[in-house]
């Protein structure tokens, strides 16, 4: 049972890591970014490529994962996201639903449909017993590695003057750019940070998620749960709510195996219509 | 207003508020006259049934693809509902005409009323979650519900044959006569029938005084609400009325492959709906049926040259036609069809 709590609590911090930066895009600036998976997939394969056939060490993959997806985010921001801000919801929708469907397929051309291994090094594998309770040393790893990212990213957007700036153009556009905030840069850089965490978390999750060129549909509910249910006013309901979703997830499908995913798109549904604010958000 | 009105000029005001409600009905008349491209339209749709007989085994695809891209019409294009979960009608729409064959009689044409029934209940019950919230949350309500039903279909694999899919669905003849053959002209036919008599009562609704309050709705509800238009039951009204067409759209998609797999409840088949219908263009009716017809064209011609990375083809035009501007093509179109009209009053 508590091993069945610590492998929901690893696999919901691993969520948080996937979306945060959606709660940022599609929460705070209003973007309906339905690719944020492709990201989280970039920055996956970035690292299976990585260890696999070129032989580098996992841990230093991971930065390099973030690298890629948010060198992709940039890219993609400044090109293309930067002419859909001020266009419909339904185009936004559209425009990302493409970009996943060329994501997944592209995917699949350049690495086949199969799911990718990933070899963990070995000091990340197998399991200790601490006081009584079995844990895997690789789920203690991830909450460890994104315990400190989301402590971090709580400081950034809150202390920082990179985070009062963030806010300040996200409440106003206009009156931000008026006071001298560089607000297509601002965006452009949380754009990437959150496109790059994405890709870190691909790479986290890699093993445990499965990764396959279908990841950015697959795992889109999750992400848009953790949204929708976090609420977008701080980091730390997306961080509540995705500990919840893994904990329901992992003790769901343990439990009552045959209800399988039913119960998290229900419990979507059922937080959508009672709360649309999401669970834990200040009142608008 | 004084207290007691005079009467002649009461009986003035009288007579130009019947003159009012004259032009009014004469107005609503017009947008229900058959103009010569809507006649041409549908005299080539039916005119195929004799000159693409080799066709017909897509030509029933693109009609059933037209009667779901018709379906989101009416509440995208109409009342102005973005949905990412249209599936969930379609796909209730199939297993209920797929379960109804099966287990009760295979006879097609109340299988149709059947899966029209499932739709509109689903959508019925699901409508209500749609009227709190903006765009977005309506988003992931319509994504979720339609997840939740995938999942329902997929994990009650002994009534809906999950993840192998629904198998051993026979039809029979349609009217008792005319069976379901190979070549799919029957099929063809069949969905042709349904597509415009679909397409008929939905022209009678978008242009009915209902249908403009939807109108409004989509403009501005707020406004809507205070000309005292009835918001939240009208919203509910179409969402039903719309599930019925997925429903029927879905229960056409059993008649005529007699196989239904998960795949009518999957995310992709509510993108591939949107997609036909902005393709097409929205809220005139005839998108859907264009758009359906662009889209297999298109499909056909990519998947012959790619066959496994078509969707990759898929994803970049809606990518590109998004951002070059999607109602440009019926922009064109508007235009086009202005200058004949000026051309013709210029003539006279």
């Amino acid at each position: 049972m508590v091993t069945l709590i610590f492998d929901g609590l690893a696999y919901g911090m691993l969520l948080f890591v996937l979306s945060c930066g959606l709660a940022v895009t599609l929460g705070l600036m209003n973007f309906i970014n339905l690719a944020h998976g492709a990201f989280a997939m970039a920055g996956g394969y970035a690292t299976v490529i990585l260890t696999n056939q070129m032989g580098m060490p996992f841990l230093w993959t991971l930065p390099l994962a973030f690298i890629v997806a948010a060198v992709a985010g940039f890219v993609l921001e400044r090109t293309l996201y930067v002419r859909m801000y001020a266009r419909s919801d339904l185009d936004q929708v559209l425009f990302t639903i493409g970009l996943v469907f060329m994501a997944v397929s592209g995917m699949d051309w350049l690495m086949g449909s199969q799911q990718q291994i990933l070899h963990l090094p070995s000091f990340l594998l197998g399991r200790v017993e601490v006081l009584g309770v079995n844990i895997g040393i690789y789920r203690a790893f991830l909450i460890a590695v994104c315990g400190v990212l989301a402590v971090v990213l709580q400081l950034l957007i809150t202390r920082t003057r990179f985070g009062s700036r963030l806010r300040a153009a996200v409440d106003d556009q206009r009156v931000a750019h008026g006071v001298g905030i560089p607000v297509k840069t601002v965006f452009a850089v949380t754009f990437a940070v959150g496109s790059g965490l994405a890709g870190l978390g691909g790479a986290l999750g890699a093993e445990i998620l499965g990764l396959t060129p279908n990841f950015p549909l697959e795992f889109l509910i999750y992400f848009l749960i953790v949204v929708s249910a976090g609420g977008t006013s701080s980091m730390l309901g997306p961080l509540y709510a995705s500990i919840l979703l893994g904990l329901a997830d992992v003790l769901g499908k343990y439990y009552i195996p045959t209800l399988g995913s039913f119960m998290i798109y229900a419990v979507l549904v059922i937080v959508l219509v009672v709360r649309p604010q999401g669970l834990f958000a200040r009142a608008a | 207003m004084t207290a007691r009105p005079d009467p002649a000029a009461s009986a003035a005001t009288d007579t130009a508020a019947a003159d009012t409600g004259r032009r009014v009905v004469r107005t609503m008349r017009r947008a229900l006259r058959w103009s010569l491209p809507e006649i041409l339209f549908w005299l080539v749709a039916f005119a195929s049934i004799f000159l693409l007989p080799g066709q017909h085994l897509i030509l029933t695809e693109i009609a059933i693809l037209a009667v779901f891209a018709l379906s989101i019409d009416l509440i995208l294009g109409y009342a102005g509902i973005v949905s990412l979960g249209h599936a969930a009608m379609y796909g209730a729409g199939a297993y209920a005409a797929g379960l109804y064959a099966i287990h009760v009689t295979g006879e097609p044409l109340t299988g149709l009323v059947v899966g029209a029934a499932a739709g509109a209940v689903i959508a019925f019950a699901t409508s209500f979650l749609l009227l709190r919230g903006g765009d977005l949350t309506r988003l992931m309500v319509t994504l979720g519900v339609a997840a939740v039903l995938f999942e329902i279909a997929n994990k009650a694999y002994r009534i809906t044959g999950g993840a192998d899919g629904l198998q051993g669905i026979w039809m029979d003849p349609i009217l008792g006569r005319f069976d379901f053959d190979l070549a799919g002209h029957t099929g063809y036919v069949y969905c042709l029938i349904v597509l415009f008599l679909l397409f008929l009562l939905a022209r009678l609704v978008v242009n009915s005084p209902f249908g403009i309050s939807l109108k409004a709705i989509r403009e501005n509800p707020l406004r809507a609400s205070a000309v005292g238009i009835p918001v939240n039951p009208r919203l509910v009204a179409i969402y039903t009325l719309a599930g019925a067409y997925a429903g029927v759209a879905g229960a056409l998609f059993t008649h005529t492959q007699q196989f239904i797999s998960l795949d009518a409840l999957a995310f992709q088949k509510s993108a591939d709906g949107l997609l036909v219908l902005i393709i097409g263009g929205t809220g005139y009716l005839y998108g859907g049926m264009i758009g359906a017809l662009a889209y297999k064209v298109i499909q056909d011609v990519i998947a012959n040259i790619t066959p496994q990375y078509w969707l990759f083809w898929i994803g970049l035009l809606m990518v590109v036609f998004v951002l070059w501007g999607r109602d440009k093509p019926q922009r064109i179109f508007a235009t086009l069809a202005a200058r004949l009209r000026h051309r013709r009053e210029g003539r006279e």
